[in-house]
């Protein structure tokens, strides 16, 4: 029993061979062939590029059936004044959808705090910008609740702001008292709810101070997302959860700050919404939560969190706007519009699906 | 051979852990000692509590029972963050990486590097080149990475790069003690040979090691001493130079009676 087997205190005798082995580490060489596969590849690694292909496609396309109506600057600048309010939902629908999660209660914030700052400015003479940022403490509040919901309650993002989206809008029904508030009123008194209504006009172009704010909400996530650590950790959890958590990710608060940013960026374009709409309506943006959900997937951001990037989101947004204004130009009918979009949401995913099969 | 007069206290001890997940007890009253300047191999059966004693004790599970002392200071991890602050790293059984991010990206999660100045306090900007410049270096010291890949995704790496990865980043990082479960069990011969070169380099360097494997010669070659493990108990620890493979395994399977408690190597020689 006692027998010590010095042997095995070195190295294996089939190890012995290793000293005259080749020293080159494997490199990563693709020896991919066909045109189709070095596509996945790339698509896989830049998963803009997919709808910046189809925008620009589209665009094309849209230009030779509508021609010049299209083209004309003040058109292409009346499309990103059209998506100004979807794509700034839509960037904060991308936070949550890129931790695997879902919000269906965005819009839903981001009217209930329009209501909110327009009572408090417009009815109740607080203080133009104090109102604001009430609102956009309320929109802070509402993501926490969602966030609190869903990791420390742990349920399903689904579900929680399936809940949430129907509480938010019933208290907006009940704040507001189903009635709108007028734009005349909102000038009177608080004209800085409509700011980003304002536009600067650039030739024919008009360019809302609304569209050029959705930019800058798409820049500012941007680099929060690709170059900071928190960013790097969104796209962990949504990868992984369990994983991020033992490497060393605190991914509830993580998730918690995911979904308040998330009701701050629904607050910020609650202010922008009133400057589009004119007035403060509770029966706007009702199908706010869908068609944000819609951008972030034409935008090539995976339903199953950790992949794409926030821009696709911005390009996604524009791919609606650039439908709907392209099929409105050619005169055909809106249900085809809707027919369309629809036609969109299925191949982006299809083609989400297929360029992840790269890595199994 | 044990030695009651020893006076070098455990790194760490845990005593009479218990660990339960739903009506399965996965550890059961077990015992674990690791000492300073030691690689100490865990064996067992597959379900006999290895990774579950590893994980108590760096805080991914929390022990139901029992009491775990590191450097002689009483511990309650709720989160391996907690234990990562103070130096220990795990390379757990099933890496715990984020495959989509890069190499890179994956060393450093949890403790990236900002660049210098206001653009790294204010605006929490990272410092990418240089998060690559030492992910590249641990993994070429490794040898198991070419140095042009260091922004792959994980997820396009083989089995066995991706151990490489997750063996590097706890190398990198330890300052206390390192575990490692099963880290060359996706291994080629080759890496293989460089992972225990480097289990060695990291003993020389004065951090104490936990490997958990199932390869006896691995075990042999690197261990000061074994734990054997069976059915949620530390069963036998046993000095590599007085048994040999066989008699290891033949205790671990319940074939043959551990050795007395007074044979057994329950501290370093
Ligand atoms: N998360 C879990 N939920 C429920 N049971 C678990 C869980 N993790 C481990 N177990 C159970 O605990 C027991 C010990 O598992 P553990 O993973 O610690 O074994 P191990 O010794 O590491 O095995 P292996 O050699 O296969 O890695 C097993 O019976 C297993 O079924
Ligand atoms: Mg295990």
């Amino acid at each position: 029993m006692a027998d010590v087997q010095k042997s095995t205190r070195n190295r294996q005798d089939f190890e012995n061979t290793l000293d005259s082995s080749d020293a080159n580490v494997a490199s990563f060489v693709y020896e991919q062939k066909g045109f189709v596969a070095k596509a996945q590849h790339f698509l896989h690694g830049n998963p803009t590029m997919v709808p910046v292909i189809v925008l620009v496609a589209s665009v094309i396309i849209f230009g030779l059936i509508a021609g010049e109506r299209f083209f004309s600057p003040f058109n292409l600048s009346l499309i990103l004044q059209q998506v100004s309010i979807i794509g700034i939902l839509a960037a904060a629908q991308s936070l949550v959808i890129l931790t695997a999660g879902i919000d269906l209660s965005v819009a839903a914030i981001m009217v209930l705090m329009s209501v909110i700052s327009g009572k408090l400015a417009v009815e109740l003479g607080v203080p133009a910008p104090l109102a604001l940022l009430i609102g956009f403490g309320g929109g802070i509040g509402a993501g926490l609740l969602n966030g609190f919901l869903v990791t420390k309650i742990k349920l399903p993002p689904f579900i929680t702001t399936l809940g949430t989206w129907n509480i938010f809008y019933a208290l907006m029904l009940w704040l507001s008292g189903a009635q709108s508030i007028r734009g005349e009123d909102i000038d009177n008194t608080a004209p800085l709810l409509k700011i980003f209504g304002q536009a600067i006009s650039v030739g024919s172009a008009r360019i809302t101070f609304g569209s050029i704010l959705m930019v800058i909400v798409f820049a500012v996530l941007w680099y929060l997302l690709n170059k900071t650590a928190w960013g790097r950790h969104v796209y962990a959890i949504g990868d992984d959860k369990e994983a991020a958590e033992l490497a060393g990710i605190r991914t509830d608060r993580t998730l918690i700050s995911v979904y308040a940013l998330a009701g701050l960026v629904a607050a910020i374009g609650a202010w922008a919404s009133i400057g589009r709409v004119g007035s403060i309506s509770p029966t706007s943006f009702y199908e706010g939560n869908l068609q944000s959900i819609t951008a972030v997937v034409i935008g090539g951001i995976s339903l199953f969190g950790g992949r794409g990037s926030i821009l696709g989101a911005l390009f996604g947004a524009l791919i609606v706007g650039v439908f709907q204004s392209g099929l409105r130009l050619a005169q055909v009918d809106v249900l085809w519009q809707v027919f369309a979009i629809g036609w969109l949401i299925i191949i982006a995913v299809a083609i989400d699906q297929w360029i992840r099969k790269v890595s199994s | 051979m044990s030695d009651t007069t020893q006076t070098i206290e455990p790194i760490v001890k845990g005593r009479g852990i218990v660990k339960r997940y739903g009506r399965v007890t996965a550890i059961d009253h077990s015992d674990f000692d690791l000492y300073p300047g030691e690689i100490l191999a865990v064996i067992g059966d597959n379900g006999a509590g290895k990774s579950s004693i590893v994980k108590a004790i760096c805080g991914a599970v929390q022990p139901d029972d029992g009491e775990i002392v590191i450097d002689g200071e009483k511990v309650h991890f709720s989160s391996p963050i907690e234990a990562r602050d103070k130096g220990i790293e795990i390379v757990y059984q099933n890496l715990a990486l984020s495959p989509a991010l890069s190499i890179a990206d994956n060393m450093f999660v949890g403790r990236e590097i900002r660049k210098p100045g206001i653009m790294g306090s204010w605006f929490k900007m990272l410092d990418k080149p240089e998060m690559q410049r030492i992910a590249r270096e641990k993994l070429t010291e490794l040898g198991l990475m070419t140095v042009q890949s260091i922004n792959q995704a994980v997820e396009t790496l083989s089995g066995g790069q991706r151990q490489g990865v997750a063996v590097a980043r706890a190398a990198a990082f330890a300052k206390k003690f390192i575990i490692m479960d099963e880290p060359t069990a996706a291994l080629g011969v080759k890496e293989s040979r460089r992972v225990l070169e480097l289990i060695k380099d990291v003993r020389s360097r004065g951090i104490p090691i936990v490997l958990i494997s199932h390869n006896m010669p691995h075990v042999f070659e690197v261990a000061d001493r074994i734990h054997i493990h069976r059915l949620g108990k530390r069963h036998a620890v046993i000095d590599p130079e007085n048994y040999s493979m066989s008699d290891a395994v033949a205790i671990m399977t319940g074939a043959m009676e551990p050795p007395p408690i007074e044979q057994q190597q329950l501290s370093p020689k």
